[in-house]
């Protein structure tokens, strides 16, 4: 991590407006509510069709588009670069002597540094969306997509108005609206050029739709006598029709309205009030966007319907607001964009901010699997560059079986000064960040594989084979104990393939993804090599190895003869609260009579909740055997563990955490519990750093000596 | 479908009224001009952009009752008005949406630029959604068509909605039956 990088954190860190305002709208109740009555998978789906389908063709659509807009009376011009569309506009401004111009907003404009350009050939150029006039006046960057002043208070913005009109303002944020409205007024009443971007370009009919909630748009588009419209090819849309679900799904996700304000339908110039007829330029940008859509990953990119839904429900976003990202485009979507629009090397920071938790995929309306997407750069930059070494070497360890164990036993030895009561709560020096809000779990004196040894089990035919992991195995052998324990309860017995070893996700994390196959590869024979009915995990993070992952990442590092092997792993996996609570349903297992258990709240991992899909099942065994179940708010949003993330990026993880324990809180309960063991070291180390009374316990502690 | 755009447009801040006649509306709009203060003064005019519910004389006398009423739409004189008339062409039930036929530049300047917008509407011509609006409207045969939903707003203030950024600060939707279809 660069230093200017690291540095820029910490500043964002410092200012906590964002997470304030984005608190206080609420989004995620916003937005559901914008959507009640509405079939949100089947609107995505269908967005994601067309705009799918419509990155296959971007050059014929391009093409189409200009034939028809250009029968209607617009001119067209199909840029391939940034400097080809800026010196269009250029070319455009000194033919027609133009000025003066005023712009509602264009990302794409932004994306090509059009304002910088333009002013620097002496044109006044002045923004007219109020977010991006006052970026524009405080000399920024938009922090979000459609809100690009969200990062400033109204006390920084009554200045920066000050500032621009020449006398003390108060801090209303009515009355500095007015403000607003009463200068830019004037601007469009001068201007001699009006540039707007476009949300839809509809190749069929030539139109453009422009969205906007101010109604700038509007009169960008009425009031100069020459409009210019700055559109991304991937707005690009064959069909009229096709506008319907982009139109229906983009206020909802955007600002949680059921129609944004104003919407311009645009197919031809129009007349001005002189009874001449507009003179109406689209510019079509392509800016390596056909590029993209040839790249088999990275095409989905371009079904983003820049909504910002990504951002809104982002836990790293709304602790660091947009600046950090560098560049333009913001958050998970706007890294991937940065590196194809502007270049890789760009992301090379930027990438590690992602903790891959997921929530913005399950937003996104173009169903863009972003955190996917986020992983394959980091595999992409890790082939062109190499991981740091120390990560490097760290992860060849774990691959190593008998090499990792050898250093945990010297460890669990070496950590003897440091621990008391199973946790590590201060480290000296440089490792200190580690433990300052968070206590450490101690490596466990025995692992798992020789405590199973001891465990004496009922002979059964019914047999499954269990999956430690290695959380479970060096840090929690009692939680694989308690596995053990219950599932012989329901007659069944555990198998222990001694030859398993690490699942290989910090490998897949890490943008690793040839040192994650060979982890499968060592894997997969081991666990089907008894005929069990089940293999079962305690853990999320190794579930979506085993359930979901493996496949994957063989098929990408081309060891397609292993495929086969892991998809009969997959079907055969299952996760312990997945599989108790069908034996409790089966009354395989009967909890004992009468029991009346504690208080508990239930904390989703990202990955059973959002890669593997399990959290009704533990919340129903647990409760089944008489715990009480208090749900906290955002139950689903991460802790801030994301394996390897909280040591590369130790203060966010940290301000995540403190979070989830203030929701923890804020339910009053004896026990919060999670199915995953990274999960509980991050909330179990937080709890006792903050001599909490609440304790963090995996599922099948919970339910350990409940049944009969 | 008339009771939901009613909600719906509400719910944005629209402020939706309904009569049964042409004349009932029309005596409704005068008493607005009127308790809005509509003068023969920049900053107090109203612009009235071609309405076809009222035809010529109809209105054109209006002028003696409400001097500062504006026919011959310009931008200078839709900025210096309080009100802007226009008629659209539909609404939209579930997103208490209008839908304008903006080629006329009339229509765009009365809309977008006095602090009220007054939209006329004829009642049979509330539907169900932006789908049925598709079947109903061709680009080929409207080069620019607009869609309102309520008053021109903002939230790019610390996410505090405001009204009346650039657009109108109220928008009056005057439904009338008398049209039928």
């Amino acid at each position: 991590m660069k230093k200017a990088f690291a540095k820029s954190i910490h500043t964002a860190l410092k200012n906590q407006n964002l997470a304030g305002i984005l608190d206080r709208w609420n989004y995620p109740d916003a937005r559901a509510k914008a959507y009640e009555g509405i079939d949100f998978e089947a609107l995505r789906t269908q967005i994601a069709e067309i705009k799918g389908s419509a990155s296959n063709h971007l050059n014929e659509l391009a093409e189409s588009f200009k034939r028809v807009a250009e029968a209607n009376g617009a001119k067209v011009f199909h840029a391939h670069s940034p400097h080809e569309a800026k010196d269009y506009i250029t070319n455009l401004c000194k033919t027609k002597g133009v000025k003066k111009i005023v712009k509602s907003k264009s990302i794409a404009s932004e994306e090509i540094h059009l304002n910088k350009h333009l002013i620097k050939e002496g044109i006044q150029t002045d923004e007219t969306d109020l977010g991006e006039w006052i970026v524009q006046l405080a000399n920024q960057t938009p922090s979000h997509f459609v809100m690009p002043a969200l990062h400033l208070t109204k006390e920084e913005i009554s200045g920066l108005f000050s500032k621009e009109v020449n006398k003390p303002l108060s801090n209303d944020i009515q009355q500095l609206v007015k403000v607003a409205r009463k200068e830019l007024r004037e601007k469009f009443f001068d201007a001699d050029m009006g540039i707007s971007g476009a949300n839809i370009a509809i190749a069929e009919t030539g139109t453009l739709v422009i969205v906007t909630n101010e109604g700038n748009a509007r009169l960008v588009a009425t009031l100069p006598k020459i409009h210019v419209a700055i559109v991304g090819l991937e707005k690009l849309v064959p069909k009229y029709s096709d506008m319907v679900p982009i139109l229906m799904a983009l206020p909802k996700s955007a600002t949680s309205q059921l129609m944004t304000s104003s919407v311009s339908m645009i197919t031809g110039p129009t007349p001005n009030d002189d009874g001449t007829l507009k003179d109406f330029h689209i510019i079509l940008m392509d800016n390596k966007r056909t590029e993209m859509a040839k790249d088999v990953k990275f095409k989905q990119a371009l079904q983003c319907i820049r909504c910002g839904s990504c951002l809104n429900v982002c836990p790293v976003y709304r602790l660091v607001g947009g600046h950090v990202f560098g560049h333009i485009y913001n958050g998970g979507i706007g890294t991937i964009l940065t590196a194809w629009f502007h270049e890789l090397k760009a992301t090379e920071d930027i990438q590690g901010l992602c903790i891959g938790c997921g929530k913005c995929k399950e937003v996104c309306p173009g169903k863009i699997d972003i955190p996917e997407l986020i992983l394959e750069l980091r595999r992409r930059l890790a082939l062109k560059q190499g991981l740091p070494f120390i990560y490097k070497s760290a992860l060849s360890v774990i691959n190593n079986r008998r090499l990792f164990h050898t250093m945990l036993r010297a460890a669990s030895i070496a950590q003897k000064p440091f621990a008391k009561d199973g946790f590590i709560r201060h480290l000296p020096m440089f490792l200190s960040g580690l433990s300052e809000y968070r206590s450490l779990p101690t490596i466990a004196p025995l692992p798992f594989r020789e405590m199973f040894k001891k465990i004496k089990q009922p002979k059964s035919k019914t047999k499954v084979a269990f999956f430690s992991g290695c959380a479970i195995e060096f840090v929690f052998p009692k939680i694989g104990e308690a596995v053990v324990k219950i599932l012989n309860k329901a007659g069944i017995e555990v198998l222990f393939p001694e030859a398993q070893s690490c699942c290989g996700i910090p490998h897949w994390g890490s943008g690793a993804f040839d040192m994650a196959a060979l982890a499968a590869a060592h894997n997969i024979k081991p666990l089907l090599e008894s005929d069990v009915e089940h293999v079962v995990t305690a853990c999320a993070t190794c579930a979506t190895a085993l359930k979901k992952e493996w496949p994957h990442v063989l098929k990408d590092e081309k060891m397609e003869t292993l495929i086969p092997a892991a998809e009969i792993l997959a079907a055969k996996t299952v996760m312990f609260s997945e599989l108790v609570n069908r034996l409790i349903k089966e009354k395989r297992l009967v909890a004992k009579d009468g029991q009346t258990l504690q208080r508990l709240t239930y904390h989703d991992s990202c990955h059973a909740k959002r890669h593997v899909g399990v959290y009704k099942e533990p919340r129903e065994a647990l409760i089944a055997v008489g715990y009480e179940m208090k749900e906290m708010s955002e139950n689903d949003t991460c802790c801030g563990m994301g394996g390897s993330y909280t040591v590369k990026q130790p203060k966010l993880s940290m301000k995540m955490l403190e979070r989830k324990l203030k929701n923890i809180g804020d339910t009053g309960v004896d026990y919060v519990s999670a199915e995953c063991p990274g999960c509980l070291i991050q909330l179990a180390g937080g709890l006792d750093k903050k001599k909490s009374k609440i304790k963090a316990k995996h599922p099948a502690e919970l339910m350990q000596d409940k049944f009969k | 479908m008339y009771d939901m755009f009613k909600v719906k447009a509400e719910a944005v801040g629209s402020e939706v009224h309904r009569f049964g006649t042409k004349a009932d509306s029309l005596n409704f709009l005068v008493s607005l001009l009127k308790r809005e203060e509509i003068k023969d003064a920049p900053g107090f005019y109203a612009v009235w952009a071609e309405c076809p519910i009222f035809q010529g004389s109809e209105v054109k006398n209006l002028t003696k009752t409400v001097p500062g009423l504006k026919f011959d739409v310009t931008r200078q004189l839709a900025k210096d008005s309080k009100i802007g008339v226009t008629q659209a062409a539909w609404g939209l039930a579930n997103t208490g949406t209008i839908v304008q036929s903006s080629f006329a530049v009339e229509q765009r300047l009365a809309s977008s630029l006095p602090w009220i917008h007054v939209a006329l509407l004829n009642t049979g011509n509330i539907i169900a959604d932006l789908a049925a609006l598709t079947a109903k409207v061709h680009p080929k045969k409207n080069d620019y068509t607009a869609l309102i939903t309520g008053p021109s707003r903002t939230a790019d203030i610390e996410r505090v909605l405001a009204i009346g950024v650039h657009g109108p600060e109220r928008l009056i939707i005057i439904c009338i039956d008398e049209m039928g279809r």
